[in-house]
């Protein structure tokens, strides 16, 4: 942590965190806090007078059906946009990992996406899907199915799920190649003297070696899907049609913004502090990052 | 290469340039739909192949009045607003995170591991979770529609201040011991070794902070209400809005394009940098 030798003690360091210090505290600790004491509180209809209520807002919320269905969505749109992406990621890296050739422009080709603002990402799959323009819901009607995800809200979430997915392949891919490529090539070789063949190998040698790269991206992308997936729900179907898209961030925006609901979106907040520090805890403290075999 | 099996590699290279084709398909769309004029991208089905607008659409875009009765604001102006605080956060984030770190692992002083983890909880308060407060401690300093606005709430880092860490721990104790004899003081020592010997570190942190930056958009959303303040990313969300009452697509698409060029074109030609910052930072 500290260096054996190193300065004598002055005023300087106190200087030099500062302004780290100062920003944290005003513009993370101190809102944080006003998050947490505003979940106690209702305010009354007219906003003049609040009170104080202790964990009332907190069991309307667990009362609260459409709170309860809006929990089970985004679990199940983490789940199918960390299972979309990373296994996407896992065959392409697979094969890529084979090439020797070409194996660079391969990579920059398939990393860009990761530069795209997510609220971007959005909008281009919004316009591929347009439901009088977009090209797929014009190949989709040759099949026999008819798109529009303004009114379906299977079809929304399905596009909000490609959407988020389509933009982390890029990172799942690059942390997947890295860890295959620092597999021993004398393991391979080995299993390949004993007879077995590429897919044999890949599932029963590399995708084991593997797995601690696995579990790490299946936590950033849980991550990625809770957090920073805002811009790509409010470009694309705004919550709707009928919360059918509506994720616990989206949730504490509109409760908070346009409903103006302050107590019931900062205890919303609350329970999302306390998933983001359950997940950073399970990040930093079970997850071995360095793959070493 | 274990094995020689050439169909095997052709399966590969089948597989990597369809992967290829999905991730870019998006984007291809999104050009050909720009080099379009807004009649053609107003019929079904969209074209696949690219037109012969994209200059005017481009000129259009870039320095009209954007789509017609909704934008007030240029698009070179949003343009500009994102790169200002692009660059804002990215510089911001670099500098406070090498000053605490070096205050950290050099000296020795009461609260050091106070201060350490305090920089430490930052990183499980992300923006979406503490949205209505800090709008409002940022709104009562008076920060609402500036550029220190934009910056400085997102400037404080926890990811680069662990890194800058790990960098100065392994760098030899016999530097510091040689400078001191040489004389240097702890600024001196900061600023001619210390600086120089993380500047790969540095260069790579710049490219994700960069992208992190322009990519901004639920914090540009909240505070900035002033068009003259709009971040490019920003007014996709306006234009897609407006498209439902007049769709001109071509010049939705061309914004769109002019929106994810920057960051797409930090992340190819430097890539190598790229990938360190990526693996480094997520430690």
């Amino acid at each position: 942590m500290l260096k054996r030798v190193h300065f004598p003690t002055s005023a300087l360091p106190y200087f030099l965190v500062a302004p780290q210090v100062l920003i944290t505290l005003i513009f993370f600790i101190w809102p944080a806090s006003q998050a947490i004491y505003q979940s106690f509180l209702i305010e009354d209809a007219f906003g003049l007078s609040s009170e104080f209520v202790w964990f009332e807002n907190f069991s309307i919320l667990f009362d609260d059906e459409k709170y309860l269905s809006t929990f089970g969505r985004t679990i199940f749109f983490s789940i199918a946009v960390a299972f979309l992406s990373m296994s996407v990621a896992l065959i392409l890296a697979g094969f890529a990992d084979r090439i020797v050739r070409g194996a660079t422009a391969y990579r920059t080709l398939l990393i860009w996406p990761y530069a795209v603002a997510p609220v971007l990402a959005g909008a281009l799959w919004v316009f591929m899907f347009n439901p009088t323009l977009g090209i797929f819901p014009f190949l989709l009607d040759m099949v026999g199915i008819d798109w529009n995800h303004y009114l379906n809200g299977g079809q929304a979430m399905t596009l909000v799920v490609i959407a988020a997915a389509w933009k982390q392949i890029a990172y799942n891919f690059l942390f997947y190649l890295a860890a295959m490529q620092s597999i021993p090539r004398s393991f391979i070789e080995a299993a390949a003297i004993d007879g077995a063949g590429p897919i044999r190998r890949f599932w029963d040698l590399v995708l084991p070696l593997i797995s601690p790269t696995t579990f790490f991206l299946l936590v950033i992308n849980a991550v990625y899907a809770f957090f920073d997936t805002f811009g790509i729900i409010h470009v694309v179907t705004q919550g709707g049609p009928a919360n059918a898209t509506t994720i616990l961030v989206y949730k504490v925006y509109v409760d908070g913004f346009v409903g103006l609901d302050l107590g019931g979106s900062a205890a919303q907040s609350v329970i999302l502090m306390i998933m983001v520090i359950a997940m950073t805890v399970i990040q930093f403290r079970y997850i071995e990052r360095k793959v070493e075999y | 290469m274990v094995e020689n099996r050439p169909i095997l590699n052709l399966i590969s290279h089948l597989v990597l340039l369809f992967g290829i084709a999905i991730v870019a398909l998006p984007i291809w769309i999104t050009f050909v739909a720009a080099t379009h004029d807004a009649v053609r991208m107003a019929q079904a089905p969209i074209p696949m192949l690219p037109g012969s607008y994209f200059w005017q659409n481009f000129k259009e875009t870039l320095f009209g009045s954007g789509l017609s009765g909704t934008q007030t604001t240029a698009v070179w102006r949003m343009l500009l607003n994102s790169l200002t605080m692009a660059l804002m956060i990215s510089f911001g984030k670099i500098a406070i995170s090498l000053i605490s770190a070096f205050a950290i692992v050099y000296f020795k002083f009461p609260f050091r591991m106070g201060f350490f983890w305090m920089i430490f909880l930052t990183l499980m308060l992300p923006v979406e979770v503490r949205i209505l407060p800090t709008f409002e401690v940022v709104a009562k300093l008076g920060m609402l529609n500036s550029y220190w606005g934009l910056s400085i709430p997102l400037i404080a880092s926890a990811t680069a201040t662990f890194m800058f860490r790990q960098v100065f721990l392994t760098i030899p104790d016999e530097m510091l011991e040689s400078a001191r004899i040489d004389g240097a003081g702890p600024l001196r020592f900061f600023w001619d070794i210390l600086i120089p010997l993380s500047r790969t570190n540095i260069a790579a942190l710049f490219v994700i902070l960069f992208i992190y930056g322009w990519n901004q958009y639920l914090w540009p959303l909240l505070i900035t209400t002033d068009a003259d303040m709009t971040t490019i990313v920003m007014s996709i969300k306006q234009m897609l809005q407006a498209a439902e009452q007049s769709p001109q697509w071509n010049i939705i698409m061309m914004t769109a394009l002019l929106a994810m060029i920057p960051p797409v074109f930090v992340v190819i030609t430097m890539q190598k940098l790229f990938v360190k910052g990526l693996t480094e930072t997520d430690k």
